[in-house]
């Protein structure tokens, strides 16, 4: 059984797409697979991330919160000091660099908080290729900075008005905006997730996160970390962050999910405390759903963790044991997003916050031998005045 | 084998799609025996999804209104054993694969045979996938039905070897809706797939008048039409089924004609 099926992680992931786009993928794959070896690729990439983007993006010692918490050390792992703000654009320039060594000259994609949409309007921008952005209409308006920042980059942005309005529907409608023109255009997906190869080639350029934190925690500790922690909605910083960690099995890797206003109620996105297997977006994993197997509507507060589904490879390693899954709720983000921002002078992402908040939890409880690593996947500005409303206070953006 | 070869046997099919339970199940029921009486050759029953991806807005908005009427896999089961007291067409489901694995493949093919469904179509599942779900369709008699798109190429000869029932010949790029013109090169699909399979071929995406349902049927076995359907339906609601009856017989005489 499931021979002919590829890029699968356990039971997971696999090519749940229609016909028209199969050989669009098997395209992509081809090409992913002759570049990926490829020094040209490979320099052009490298000079890009690290001129361009900024990296190796920082691994800080984080003094005030550590003594603060009063237990283990904790870094945090600073990729919102990469440029455009978040970990998205180390996925963007490798595949607008891909698409563009494949011919394409058009970028759609889809976003939730805005941050990959602004990516791949900026990279779009850097190569000179057409962009077009899908993005939930609910989060045009919790997110407005964003949409202006891509429309200022030269990207199209389109207000997703089905279903629920949110990441969801983004993703369905650039699917079916791929199956409508496919010869000029890549699908820069911006997770973990959809139909092979995008989980490996995801998770293949977001792997550079684990691989710094690894050389830098060597350097400064001479040992590597005992936890490492990132936020999941799809799960690239999160993947990203464990990769180089997995064959480590001392080191603990843990996702934290958005519970929304917590799992026990309707109102939320933790799909491995409260999802089921299922096939949706491309791939087998867990998803929140009905028991008809209708996607459920999902909430948090955070527009880019609000997805009704996990990448498959996390799907896995949560099968494994090999990471451990928890749920935050849109208060303790919120809480934690305040606490760093007065802590450390570091204002989250509200989807990093996730992290950090699970972090806060756990750190006073472990001996100040031990060590936490936290990605920081993005800069919390565009979460300002969300955060603002949130407390009660109406600010203008 | 199971009922679909009747489907042909009667000239060039035509195959008009529903989307069960919009408004609701009892208005899907009396479109179902308007569209038999109307000389459909096949019924194409769609069962809704909350995020249907291979659709455009028409299906997507009869998926969404069938859902908040309550619709579930379980009362289109009950709907189907009641209609087929008289219905004798073969009939089909179209979902999505989520629907299928969620109640269960091996339950859902063994209630669709005992139903009288005929076959499934799933959209989001192409030739790599098939295997889960393939194999016990057939146990049950249920064929799973295979779908060729224009951008399937190279691929088309091993989809064909291995379909049951009819291949659906995707007409276009893109979602269902209707189009003002099909530009595809649809004959020198059909012909790659006769060189492998003597399966029926059935044309859908974007398909609306008499005029676009002759033209295509000249090139495969039967035409599929889905959104000027449901437009119908949208339109005229609970009174939808003698409009839509009076569709299905022009749309069944423009390809019968040939």
């Amino acid at each position: 059984m499931e021979t002919k099926s590829k890029g699968r992680f356990g039971v997971h992931g696999g090519q749940y797409i229609p016909e028209t786009l199969m050989n669009a993928v098997i395209e992509l794959e081809e090409a992913y697979n002759h570049y990926k070896n490829d020094p040209e690729f490979n320099r052009e990439l490298t000079e890009l991330l690290n001129d361009y983007a900024g990296r190796p993006s920082r691994l800080y010692y984080a003094e005030k919160m550590t003594k603060d918490l009063g237990g283990a050390k904790i870094y945090l792992k600073r990729e919102d000091l990469n440029h455009t703000g978040a970990h998205k654009i180390n996925n963007v320039l490798g595949q607008a660099l891909l698409a563009k060594k494949m011919g394409k000259t058009r970028l759609i994609a889809e976003t939730g908080a805005g941050q990959h949409g602004v990516a791949t309007a900026t990279a779009a921008a850097l190569m000179g290729m057409e962009c077009v952005v899908f993005m939930g209409e609910e989060d045009t308006k919790r997110q407005a900075l964003n949409v202006y920042r891509m429309r200022l980059l030269g990207a199209e942005v389109i207000p997703v008005k089905s279903g629920t309005a949110t990441l969801k529907d983004a993703v369905n409608e650039a699917m079916r905006e791929w199956t409508n023109r496919i010869s000029d255009t890549h699908y820069c997906l911006g997770s973990v997730m959809g139909p092979h190869p995008f989980p490996t080639i995801v998770r293949d350029f977001q792997a550079v996160i684990s691989k710094e934190i690894k050389e830098q925690m060597l350097e400064k500790e001479g040992r590597l970390p005992d936890v490492v922690m990132a936020c999941v909605g799809g799960g690239s910083n999160a993947i990203g962050s464990f990769y180089n960690f997995i064959e480590d099995k001392d080191v603990r890797l843990i996702g934290c999910e958005a519970a929304g206003r917590g799992i026990d109620t309707f109102e939320t996105a933790a799909t491995l405390n409260v999802g089921k297997l299922g096939i949706f977006h491309g791939m087998k994993s867990y998803f929140c759903q009905d028991e008809y197997g209708q996607i459920a509507p999902v909430y948090s507060i955070s527009a880019g963790l609000d997805y009704p589904g996990i990448g498959p490879e996390h799907a896995y390693l949560h099968d494994i044991g090999r990471a451990e899954y928890v749920a935050i709720t849109d208060d303790e983000a919120v809480d934690a997003f305040e606490y760093l921002s007065k802590t450390e002078g570091i204002i989250p992402a509200i989807e990093s916050s996730h992290a950090i908040a699970y972090a806060m939890k756990i750190a006073p409880t472990m001996s100040p031998d031990k060590i936490i690593v936290v990605t920081v996947s993005g800069r919390g500005d565009k979460d300002c005045a969300a955060i603002a409303r949130y407390r009660g206070e109406d600010i203008y953006e | 084998m199971s009922n679909i070869k009747k489907a042909f046997e009667n000239g060039k099919a035509f195959i008009p799609f529903i989307t069960c339970g919009d408004p609701d199940l009892e208005t899907t029921a009396k479109i179902v025996r308007a569209m038999q009486e109307s000389g459909a050759d096949l019924i194409e029953l769609g069962i809704p999804f909350s995020d249907p991806t291979a659709e455009g807005p028409v299906i997507q908005g009869a998926n969404i209104r069938a859902l908040a009427g309550g619709v579930t896999t379980d009362k289109v089961f009950d709907m189907v054993r009641e209609l087929r007291k008289d219905v004798t067409v073969p009939m089909v489901f179209m979902t999505y694969a989520n629907v299928v694995f969620s109640y269960g493949i091996e339950r859902f093919a063994s209630t669709c045979a005992q139903v009288g469904i005929d076959g499934i179509i799933l959209p989001d599942i192409p030739y790599e996938e098939k295997d889960e779900f393939q194999p016990v369709c057939e146990k049950y008699g249920v064929d799973f039905i295979s779908l060729i798109a224009p951008t399937s190429d190279d691929r088309i000869e091993m989809i064909a070897k291995e379909a049951k029932g009819f291949i659906y010949v995707v007409s276009s790029l893109g979602v269902t809706g209707v189009r003002s013109e099909i530009r595809t090169d649809i004959a020198a699909i059909t012909e790659k797939i006769r060189e492998c399979t003597d399966v029926p071929c059935a044309i859908g995406f974007g398909i609306s008048t008499p005029e676009q349902a002759a033209k295509m049927a000249v090139n495969a076995d039967g035409v599929i039409v889905g959104s000027a359907i449901v437009k119908r339906v949208g339109q005229f609601g609970r009174d939808a089924a003698p409009e839509v009856g009076a569709y299905v017989k022009s749309m069944k005489q423009a390809v019968s004609n040939l």
